[in-house]
């Protein structure tokens, strides 16, 4: 991805945005049933989602990336923060119709997130209907053919009438997409859209969601956990670890370029059949217990360049180049020598 | 050949029968030599894991194993594995032959520990070994896995999913199979995890020269680790090779076009297409090829005649009409072999 084709316009629209977004789960442990405890699953992340570009959110699973998503797509309630859309605040108390008219969800799994005892036009139906887009009649009939059309699930007639059983799980996803667009909303929020597809047509939707960025202007949040399709669809890369965004970027500028240690960490992980050279996997471990996560910086105990800084204070989001931000105290001072890309230590 | 460990010739296993069975494995030929990783790739529905299933004889009705032979090469001889009664598959289970599956999950024992898991194939299958013993081998497996000993009295849901994972390839291992069958072991796993437990397995390999049948769907993760690699299409074999020849010189499109469904981490961003068009619908296997309604370079034989395995040099063969000698195959079909044996 040439930074030069691809990166985001000067004047961006910035459609949705999170401010200090945080989210505590309550807990309790069966040793201390009376303490009251948490997951801080989200911690102080703020992002921005611009129309026409595709943000893609990487981290493993209990990075916190999907209830980042939930939270965006205001499916629960955070802890602090709050979530901009169109630069107005969204009160908690707001009218939940409005806010899904403009702010679309698609889920990660098409077998469970289409109702089996419904047809293809049903469900495209509902939301066009619920949100009074289409007069029943011819005109709900067109406005369904147009969302097949849109989704490439063409020619429609054989599409139209199928049940998801009927359907492989690459339609379906289709169908989940199509049916988040009905109501002509500005933001797509895809929590891990293709990871329960099969490898040879998850490419076709990652190109369906470039097309509706590219001809429709719509902001996309990409939820995954695979870099590199993260490289491949997005514009920008934010990357999660233990609840927090560690680095984000340009796409290209975050994986030729990884500034922070787990970023690193994670694409020396990822399987690549052109690497050249050997894996040296540093930061062996797991992510941290997000009951008592560790002082300082989250990352701390798995990282091979610690210093003491880092086991005390949570480090602040330090510049590292145009738009890309690491979470790192090794990117405190410039006179500071940072580890280069092939990490000698 | 003398180092063969594993032959499966002509499997063929069905769903059910009659007209309405449903064809999951066809006329497989595989081979499995001494410590070797042979990846097998496909999709879901490719034939993969039934493939697994029926070499182990595990399969369950309504699976019916057609045709074909499993011949396995012990010290004590060879055995067809199909022909064989069950005194000798429960001698042959986990002391020869022992299988990981996806998931680790629901394959341990959610109310015993560990260390009685563990211990318990000892007890069963060395029933000379002394308790102490049993559980000084059963700290060394765990060791060997990279979890200290005193996990030993941990019961399943107190330990990660990697953890888990890591416990079924040390039980795998527990009474030194000459071959490990692993089923996705890594698909639930993070990326972090998913590769050291890779490189953890290799190490094991090398160390105890047992041979590996990789099931997976991410043919990325089988180019890094495996030694040859074989690809599964609606229940055929479509291409076997080398990891290394598989990557850079493919000779069958579904396994050209699987390797244009995986984005880069480097270089220059390129479009990259994927493959038309859906996975076949085994109910309904298209004419001739299966593969031919999804490919761009199929011709008319394509359409009537399923092709044959053909073998292109040793080591490497392809079913594909492109490859017959009287068709010209494409450029991307007939990229030169990789000078470079396998790095690692």
């Amino acid at each position: 991805m040439t930074a030069e084709v691809r990166s985001p316009a000067e004047e961006t629209t910035v459609l949705l945005a999170a401010r200090g977004l945080t989210k505590h789960f309550p807990h309790r442990e069966r040793r201390h049933p009376l303490r009251r405890l948490s997951v801080r699953a989200v911690e102080d992340v703020t992002l921005d989602l611009a129309a026409g570009t595709v943000t893609a959110v990487v981290g493993e699973s209990g990075s916190g990336k999907s209830t980042l998503a939930r939270m965006l797509a205001r499916l629960i309630v955070p802890t602090a923060g709050e979530v901009l859309l169109h630069g107005v605040p969204t009160p908690p108390g707001g009218v939940r119709r409005d806010y899904s008219r403009q702010v679309q969800l698609v889920l990660q799994d098409p077998f469970s997130s289409l109702n089996p005892v419904h047809s293809v036009r049903y469900h495209l139906a509902r939301p066009l209907v619920i949100h009074r887009l289409a007069e029943r009649g011819a005109d709900l009939d067109r406005s369904i053919r147009e969302l097949l059309d849109r989704v490439a699930l063409t020619p429609v007639e054989t599409f139209i009438d199928k049940y998801p059983h009927e359907l492989s799980g690459g339609q379906r996803q289709r169908v989940a997409i199509a049916r988040a667009l009905a109501v002509r909303p500005d933001v797509l929020i895809a929590d891990e859209p293709v990871s329960m597809l099969d490898v040879s047509i998850r490419l076709g939707v990652l190109n369906l969601l470039a097309d509706l960025r590219d001809t429709e202007g719509l902001a996309i949040l990409y939820v995954t956990h695979d870099i590199a399709s993260a490289r491949y669809l997005a514009d920008t890369i934010a990357v999660m670890y233990a609840g927090r965004v560690v680095e984000s970027g340009p796409a290209a500028e975050v994986t030729d370029n990884p500034a922070h240690p787990y970023t690193r960490l994670l694409l020396r992980a990822a399987p690549d059949p052109d690497r050249i050279e050997p894996h040296v996997t540093t930061g062996r471990g797991a992510p941290p217990s997000l009951v008592r996560p560790p002082a300082g910086c989250r990352f701390h105990p798995r990282c091979p360049h610690v210093m003491d800084v880092c086991r005390t204070t949570a480090p602040p989001d330090l510049s590292v180049a145009a738009g890309h931000v690491s979470a790192c105290w090794l990117h405190e001072t410039t006179d500071r020598p940072v580890a280069a890309n092939g990490e000698a230590g | 050949m003398t180092d063969l460990v594993l032959d499966i010739r002509d499997l063929s296993v069905d769903y059910g029968i009659g007209d309405n069975a449903v064809h999951a494995a066809v006329g497989v030929d595989l081979a499995l030599r001494k410590g070797e990783v042979l990846g097998l790739a496909g999709e879901s529905g490719s034939g993969k894991s039934t493939l697994a299933y029926a070499v182990t004889r595990l399969l369950r009705p309504p699976g019916v194993i057609t045709g074909g032979e499993v011949w396995f090469h012990g010290e004590d001889g060879e055995v067809d594995l199909l022909a064989a009664d069950a005194d000798v598959l429960r001698k042959l289970r986990w002391q020869e032959i022992s299988v990981v599956f996806q998931s680790a999950m629901h394959s341990l024992n959610p109310v015993y520990t560990i260390g009685r898991q563990l211990t318990d194939v000892y007890e069963v299958h060395r029933p000379n070994l002394s308790r102490t013993a049993r559980r000084d081998r059963a700290v060394d497996l765990l060791r060997m896995v990279g979890i200290t000993g005193d996990r030993l009295n941990s019961y399943p849901h107190e330990l990660s999913g990697g953890m888990r994972q890591r416990v079924m390839i040390a039980m795998a291992l527990a009474l030194e199979p000459r071959i490990v069958i692993m089923d996705e072991p890594t698909t639930a796993l993070d990326v972090v995890t998913q590769r050291e437990i890779m490189s953890e397995l290799i190490g094991l390999r090398d160390r105890l020269g047992f041979a590996v049948l990789f099931i997976t769907h991410d043919l990325s993760l089988l180019i890094e680790l495996a030694d040859s690699i074989a690809v599964m299409y609606a229940g055929r074999l479509v291409e076997r090779a080398p990891a290394a020849s598989l990557f850079r010189a493919p000779r069958h499109p579904y396994t050209l076009g699987l390797l244009n469904s995986f984005p880069s981490l480097h270089g220059a961003w390129r479009k990259m297409t994927g493959i038309t068009g859906s996975p076949p619908d085994l109910r309904h296997v298209p004419s001739g090829c299966p593969f031919h309604p999804r490919c761009p370079h199929a011709v008319d034989v394509c359409h009537t005649n399923q092709p044959a395995l053909l073998e292109l040099q040793p080591g490497r063969s392809t079913a594909c009409w492109l490859h017959d000698g009287v068709h010209t195959p494409p450029a991307e079909l007939v990229l030169p072999e990789p000078f470079v044996g396998r790095m690692s």
